[in-house]
């Protein structure tokens, strides 16, 4: 108090009430810091958000795939695995599913090896049959489908915004007979 | 020789670089350190017990050489390097097949990577084997723990640049890890009634996108050219700094 009278008294302030207004000090003290405060937590907002972009130039989520009398039954085709990680599958009676290309595990791409009639993860060497329901290494749970439809000019599409995670033990073809198109 | 000397030594552009000339006395000795811009961070005078090799193995002070192995090399190899997915392997081929010195380079770059992650990690080992650690010593520590973070993420985000098979699968397990973490990923727990999906959730800021691409590749490189670094530039000066401020090296107590 004795140091800021006297502080006051240097500066040889005229015209402010002779005791220092110590109300307004701390209130611009606390509107200053508080200022900067905001400032950097809007910052650090803008900052944080500056990380997620607006637009992606990532392949779309719902795509055509053909007609389904390209596909042979009892096969796996894996000519969109690149672009849209998906394979689409045709069982021996017909039915066609679309399944995401990505290991239960971690994530990596596995490959179907039709020698073996399986899909084998090259990072760490889970297996799965055609169905997608894992039998060996360490992936938990059977890979995860996407919705197929007949779109109407008769193609085949796939809409990677409806998912059907694969549940762990179970076959998915009797989890989710709706992932499953007779065409 | 000795008018070459007094040629070189005795003029005003000599002088005017080199203040002092080094005399063998304590005091041209303690003006030629802190007179120094690159040297005034040691101290001045280190005591007998501080250098004692088998109680600090020097792993600290190897840290930091490696650290400036590999900025340099880093350099370098930022010369013949484009950050993107159709040039990114191709410039990696590059350099081990075509450009002059690129093989050293590169080699340079990757074994005192690795060599600096191992080094690290003992340097922290005898830290704490001694007992460097405790008072006054615990906020040195801290900055320690961070700077060993920041060097795993160096390692971490530098795997990805030749955008060979191996980086690409250790960024896409190494994010998927994110994607799994409680609170922050889309596969972790809670995500559901937080509204996480893997369109806003830490991966995606990691890889700017939803998947490992070119926006990944780009910011893996920019995190590990220029942020990362400069962070742990900051850092390590603070390190530096708090071993001095805070008694000196840690030594052998007799």
């Amino acid at each position: 108090m004795q140091d800021e009278t006297t502080l006051h008294g240097e500066h040889g302030t005229s015209g402010g009430p002779s005791p220092v207004d110590n109300d307004r000090r701390n209130f611009l003290t606390k509107v200053g810091w508080g200022s900067l405060a905001g400032f950097l937590a809007i910052n650090s907002y803008a900052f944080l958000r500056f990380f997620y972009p607006r637009v992606l130039f990532e392949p779309p989520s719902q795509f055509k795939v053909g007609f389904p009398a390209d596909y042979p039954p009892g096969t796996v085709n894996s000519q969109y695995q690149r672009e849209f990680g998906t394979w689409i599958i045709r069982l021996q009676d017909g039915r066609f599913f679309a399944m995401e290309s990505k290991c239960t595990h971690l994530g990596c791409t596995p490959s179907w090896l039709e020698s073996q009639k399986k899909f084998k993860c090259p990072c760490h060497g889970s297996g799965y049959y055609i169905s997608g329901l894992n039998f060996e290494g360490p992936a938990p749970r059977p890979m995860d489908r996407f919705k197929i439809s007949i779109a109407e000019d008769g193609q085949l599409q796939v809409d990677k915004t409806i998912k059907f995670p694969g549940i762990p033990g179970k076959e998915s073809n009797e989890v989710y007979p709706q992932s499953l198109l007779k065409a | 020789m000795n008018s070459l000397y007094d040629k070189v030594k005795k003029n005003l552009i000599w002088k005017s670089v080199f203040r002092r000339d080094y005399r063998d006395n304590a005091r041209s000795r303690a003006m030629a350190i802190f007179g120094n811009v690159f040297l005034h961070l040691h101290p001045v005078k280190v005591r007998e017990s501080a250098v004692k090799l088998r109680y600090t193995w020097g792993m600290g002070g190897i840290t930091f050489l490696a650290f400036i192995i590999l900025t340099i090399t880093g350099v370098v190899l930022m010369f013949y390097y484009h950050p993107t997915v159709d040039l990114a392997y191709l410039d990696m081929k590059d350099l081990e097949f075509q450009a002059p010195y690129g093989v050293i380079s590169r080699n340079l770059h990757r074994w005192a990577a690795h060599f600096m992650v191992i080094v690290v990690m003992i340097h922290m080992f005898r830290v704490f084997m001694t007992g460097s650690y405790k008072a006054p010593r615990q906020f040195n520590w801290g900055i320690g723990v961070i700077l060993l973070v920041l060097t795993f993420l160096l390692s971490f985000t530098g795997y990805l640049l030749p955008w060979d098979q191996l980086g690409f699968w250790a960024i896409t397990v190494g994010t998927n890890m994110g994607a799994a973490t409680p609170l922050l990923g889309f596969q972790g727990p809670f995500s559901e009634y937080l509204h996480i999906t893997p369109y806003n959730d830490v991966r995606f800021a990691l890889l700017g996108g939803a998947s490992v691409g070119g926006n990944a590749l780009l910011r893996s490189y920019i995190w590990h050219c220029i942020a990362i670094p400069l962070i742990s530039i900051i850092l390590m000066f603070v390190h530096f700094w708090r071993v001095r401020k805070d008694g000196g090296i840690s030594r052998p107590q007799h």
